[in-house]
């Protein structure tokens, strides 16, 4: 018999039948509005209208017009600039946040669901106690202790969420184990280390992206809030949330003063969500038949 | 699992004050102390003993229900946390069980109607509703309703034991504020579930039995579908009341959030610890009332 | 002679996926008389679930009927008219699911759920609802029946929970029943429970039923009439004497060729010893652990005993539970026995560094869907046993990924693709290309056929056949399957509740099974079989 040929026909390449998909709106929505803010807030390294922290008391409250497109505040500083540089700060700290909170909730979530046993009931006890604090709570204590500043808020928010994503790749790493897969690594005789690197961590990326999309929405809404209290960087320097909370006092004779930041921390966040929903939707295997 | 992890929550409450620089006994007591109080402060905390010493003295004062006095208004911590506690927990508790009456069925509809002009109207409002911050939204409201057409009062509060009818002019915005943006979280939850709940085979087989659409969904897909959609609301009752400072600082209602962000100012320890342990008690003791509930809608799980 | 006005006729059927999809039934027409069992079969993707449940108007989402009639007692169904088509569902038409597990609604009680649509449709008051369900319930061998009426669908075996749902259809007496293959989902004995069940229920009640099935052995025994679909097409139609029987479409033949059938085995080269030895192997699963970690194990396999000689296959068989797949995961080294040795070639692989049998000791999983990382190449994945071959060079492990590639029928440029766009079959092409890359000299397949099509099923059994001529590996093959078993094994083990209560050669456990066991489970398979002039049938019942 000659080895070369199979006996049995070779099956032909069927191609991969896909039905037509139409173009997820939500990804395009999402996206494209998520690349806009990331460009403004680019630009805003470089170059804004004014500067953003010049006083110019002659011109204090201005409403929008041609030469200040969003208008003044109290002290006559140009909203877009602030606006703008806003952008910067809170897009870079929940940014900075997420990051925290992914590196190390990653690190200790494959370490309880590698090393199981003890350490993983020890670690998970105090993870789920944790996650008993409302996450912006946790950064309200930790805030508290720290002090309010840029770093200090990253580090809040950092280990407020490290207990969520803890607990996402611990039960990738729990779920993906049982599959057969990493049994077949295993049989391979691939060393449980190896298989935990080379099958279980990139299987975990999905999950772990979804899971991101989402914090950067909380991290920037909770960085707003904890502005808005004042709990936030500290003044002159710039964040929506500040600008938001500090636009109360001039709410019924300036109102743009609050609509603007207001409007771009929704724009933001609903970039966000859109973009999460279209991720969530290509990832998980439930939804792609 | 409650009981650890309450204990759990207390340390990590006690650590965190403790990670406070400073003298803790200085922090109980406020700069104005005398060096009088302060030696008392100092035995009372137990300071010249080890940390573990330190943490079973607090415990027990706090299980007896002393968790201090107040640095600025020399009030008891633990009466003025359930005055303020009281307020805010109204607020949530309409809020959401607002938000809940009308997402579920919304949600429900549109799956049913799943990719319908209906179903993509409620999709695109619910995210929307998602990605407003509780706080602009109040202060919109607060400008339409408050300055612009003044049919509600912009400032102050008033308690429902007081003047029941006055105190609701004062929380009726933060209570339409709250139901709107939770209202997103929670239809877009109910959506969800019932599309998947949907298109399991014993839907098919209700349908195969001969009930009309309405039995199908009212009696078999809601109850099952409802069952995600209840933990999600124990999860946003807990972040509602961490996070309702901000909504209490847009409306000025004296609530346990904006006590919190005061006692930060203030540098009201006994204040900050007593919020801390009283929102994440309450948030841990509302999880274990939602799990416990939980096999009302599926009787599978079981505790 | 003038025909009798037909129960159900469907005529010029079409299905469209969506408005301008592609057609999933296509000009589909039969007639079925009242009374008569009338089987659909086809592989998946041949649109006979579609068929039938246009019948009832319940075609999933994007479905579509775009033509054709459907007549059932002489009136024209029409799925547009809801209220109309409701009182058919269910009081006329009655309809079994596949899945047990996810038919009935796991949140409402058994009771509720049965009285449902008597209430529907009938004007009965609750408490003869109440005694009729009851009554139902002892019927179908149900001894607490008050019990059961208030107990939730979790708290039942997937086999009872299938009584249960063909119990509730049937209360209403509908004159045809829609079985959408009611059994696949049990294992082969609970299999035979329902199906006879379900045959007497509706024997007594006058139910024809509408049987939808990929299993021509079945099929075979219990069917009047089947109609062989393929790709939304009625191939063949007719009794099933003269269909599978006789078959006479080049479709049907080549359905029947796939099943397996007792041939040649693969020569066993002589050998003074054996290549794996198990002796009084017991294995636990950890029971539900408490929080410190305290946990009462269940034994699954209890003092077992075997030996497979190199080059040879020993099937291992049994229902499900049986502790077959643990036992098979313990000689590859995935779960420990808490007694007794396993040897290889005269080593206990627990003592010794097991690393050398895991080198010689390979496995193919049941799903083909899961056994593959979905983030590898095809070609990563049959490169990775390699890894633990230091003397390869890299060029030849290339070669060695090619030559596997070529020996289990995958094209080459098959190397850069992943494991979803692969079919069912291709992928289990990869999981055997895995297994064998490294030449190994045993190979576990845990129901290695069982998740796929009749067709491809014979054409995996073939490159596995070719594969250990080729190869000369041994075989520990565990399956339920018993026509496959009786195709490949040189040796049977049967397993019940984790014991081989009958071990011997292929045709002694065949033609003259001695355990009671081993007779219940060959009666319930029964195959067609084929005959020299080359019509088949059913093979008579060993008992």
């Amino acid at each position: 018999m000659n080895l070369k040929t199979p006996a049995l026909p070779t099956v032909a390449a069927v191609p991969p039948r896909r039905r037509r998909r139409y173009p997820p709106l939500n990804a395009l929505i999402g996206g494209s509005l998520l690349a806009a803010l990331v460009l403004l807030a680019l630009l805003g390294v470089v170059w804004t209208p004014y500067d953003p922290l010049k006083l110019d008391l002659l011109s204090r409250l201005h409403a929008p017009n041609a030469v200040h497109w969003l208008g003044t505040d109290e002290f006559g500083r140009d909203v877009f600039s602030r606006l703008i540089i806003g952008a910067r700060t809170s897009l870079w700290i929940s940014l900075l946040s997420v990051s925290v909170a992914v590196i190390c909730g990653t690190l200790i979530g494959m370490l309880a669901g590698y090393l199981r046993g003890w350490t993983d009931r020890v670690l998970m006890m105090l993870n789920d106690a944790l996650l008993a604090f409302p996450g912006i709570l946790m950064a309200l204590g930790i805030m508290a202790i720290v002090g309010a500043s840029q770093y200090g808020i990253v580090l809040a928010l950092g280990i407020a969420y490290t207990p969520s994503v803890v607990r996402v790749v611990r039960g990738s790493v729990l779920s993906l184990r049982e599959l057969e897969f990493i049994e077949a690594s295993r049989v391979i005789g691939n060393s449980e280390l190896y298989t935990m690197f080379r099958h279980i961590t990139p299987n975990c990326l999905a999950p772990l992206c979804v899971l991101a999309t989402s914090m950067f929405g909380w991290a920037l809404l909770s960085e707003s809030a904890l502005s808005f209290l004042g709990l936030g960087v500290p003044p002159p320097a710039a964040t929506w949330g500040s600008m938001l909370s500090a636009s109360r006092t001039y709410i019924s004779t300036a109102p743009w003063l609050g609509i603007f930041p207001g409007i771009f921390i929704s724009l933001t966040l609903l970039a966000i969500n859109l973009f999460g929903d279209a991720l969530r939707d290509r990832l998980d295997p439930r939804m792609r038949k | 699992m409650a009981v650890p992890t309450l204990l759990l929550i207390s340390v990590i409450v006690f650590a965190l004050i403790r990670l406070i620089p400073g003298d803790p006994a200085l922090l109980m007591l406020g700069d104005m102390a005398d060096p009088q109080s302060l030696a008392d402060m100092r035995s009372s905390l137990g300071l010249d003993h080890s940390v573990v010493t330190q943490y079973l003295i607090w415990i027990k004062s706090v299980l007896s229900g002393d968790l201090g006095v107040s640095i600025s208004s020399r009030q008891p911590v633990l009466e003025l946390l359930l005055e303020r506690f009281s307020v805010s927990a109204t607020v949530v508790l309409v809020a959401v069980l607002l938000a809940t009456l009308l997402a579920v069925p919304v949600g429900l509809l549109a799956a049913w109607k799943q990719n319908s002009a209906m179903d993509l109207g409620l999709v695109a409002t619910a995210t929307l509703l998602l990605s407003v911050p509780s706080f602009w939204l109040g202060l919109l409201l607060l400008y339409v309703f408050g300055i612009q057409l003044g049919w509600l009062p912009v400032i102050g509060y008033v308690g429902f034991a007081t003047d029941p009818m006055k105190a609701l002019t004062y929380v009726v915005l933060p209570i339409i504020t709250l139901t709107l943006v939770e209202f997103g979280a929670i239809a877009r939850m109910a959506r969800a579930s019932t599309i998947e709940v949907l298109r399991l085979e014993y839907i098919a087989h209700a349908r195969a039995k001969g009930l009309s659409e309405g039995a199908v969904l009212c009696r078999h897909a809601l109850r099952n579908a409802f069952a995600p959609t209840w933990t999600l609301i124990g999860l946003i009752l807990g972040n509602l009341l961490g996070g309702i400072a901000v909504l209490e600082t847009v409306f000025t209602l004296p609530g346990i959030g904006r006590l919190m962000v005061d006692a930060i100012f203030s540098r009201d320890y006994p204040v900050l610890q007593g919020c801390l342990l009283l929102v994440t008690c309450i948030y841990v003791l509302v999880n274990l009332l939602v799990d416990l509930l939980y096999p009302l809608f599926d009787p599978r799980v079981k505790l | 002679m003038s025909a009798p006005v037909p129960l159900l006729a469907v005529e010029n059927l079409q299905i469209r996926v969506g408005v301008d999809g592609p057609l999933a039934v296509d000009d589909f027409s039969f007639t079925m008389a009242p009374g008569e069992i009338v089987a659909l079969v086809g592989e998946s993707g041949s649109g006979k679930t579609m068929a039938a449940r246009a019948a009832i108007g319940l075609l999933p989402a994007p479905m579509q009927v775009c033509g054709g009639r459907i007549i059932f007692q002489g009136q024209a169904l029409d799925s547009s008219n809801a209220k109309a088509m409701r009182e058919v569902r269910g009081a006329r038409i009655g309809m079994v699911f596949q899945e047990p597990m996810v038919s009935l609604n796991p949140a409402l009680t058994i009771g509720r759920q049965m009285s449902e649509a008597l209430k529907l449709h009938t004007t009965l008051d609750a408490a003869t609802i109440r005694e009729r369900c009851i009554a139902m319930l002892q019927r179908i061998g149900i001894k607490d029946a008050e019990k059961c009426l208030a107990s939730y669908p979790h708290q039942f075996s997937g086999g009872m929970r299938q009584r249960i749902m063909l119990a509730s259809v049937m209360l209403l007496r509908p004159a045809l029943l829609i079985a959408d293959e009611p059994t696949t989902a049990l294992d082969c004995l609970a299999q035979l429970d329902v199906i006879e069940l379900m045959l007497e229920l509706t024997r007594e009640q006058g139910t024809a039923i509408l049987f939808i099935s990929h299993d021509l052995s079945l099929v075979a025994r219990y069917a009047h009439k089947v109609v062989v679909m393929r790709s939304g097409k009625a191939v063949e139609q007719g009794r099933i004497e003269d269909i599978l029987f006789a078959p006479k479409a080049e479709y049907t033949r080549q359905l029947l060729e796939a099943l397996p059938r007792r041939g040649e085995l693969v020569p066993v080269p002589a050998a003074d010893s054996a290549l794996l030895q198990v002796r009084d192997v017991c294995i636990e699963h950890p029971g539900p652990r408490s929080f410190w970690g305290r946990s009462v194990p269940k034994r699954v396999v209890h003092s077992v005993n075997l030996s497979i000689a190199p080059g040879e296959t020993l099937a291992l068989v049994g229902g499900s539970g049986s502790g077959k797949t643990t036992l098979g995961r313990a000689v590859v080294g995935l779960v420990n026995p808490c007694a007794g040795a396993i040897l290889f070639q005269g080593v206990d692989i627990l003592k010794a560094a097991n690393r050398a049998h895991r080198l010689q000791c390979q496995m193919i999983f049941q799903d083909p869907y899961s056994s593959l990382d979905p983030r590898m190449t095809v070609g990563q994945i049959l490169a990775e046993p390699l890894r633990h071959e230091p003397a390869l060079t890299a060029a030849q492990k290339r070669q060695r990924v090619t030559d596997t590639l070529v020996d289990v029928g995958l094209p080459e440029q098959f190397r850069e693709r992943f494991a979803h766009q692969l079919s069912g079959g291709q992928r289990q092409r990869v999981a055997i290309g895995r297994a064998l890359v490294r030449r190994p000299k045993l190979v576990i397949a845990d129901e290695p056929i069982s998740a796929l099509d009749m067709t491809i099923q014979k054409q995996i059994l073939e490159l596995f056949e070719r594969l250990q001529r080729q190869y000369g590996f041994a075989c520990l093959f565990i399956s339920h399957d018993l026509s496959a078993v009786e195709r490949i094994a040189h040796r049977v083990a049967v397993m019940n509740q984790g014991e081989v209560v009958e071990m011997g050669p292929r045709d002694t456990i065949f033609d003259a099974p001695q355990h009671p066991y081993t007779r219940r489970l060959l009666a319930a398979a029964s195959p067609l079989e084929k005959r020299a002039d080359g019509s088949y049938r059913l093979r008579a019942s060993v008992i």
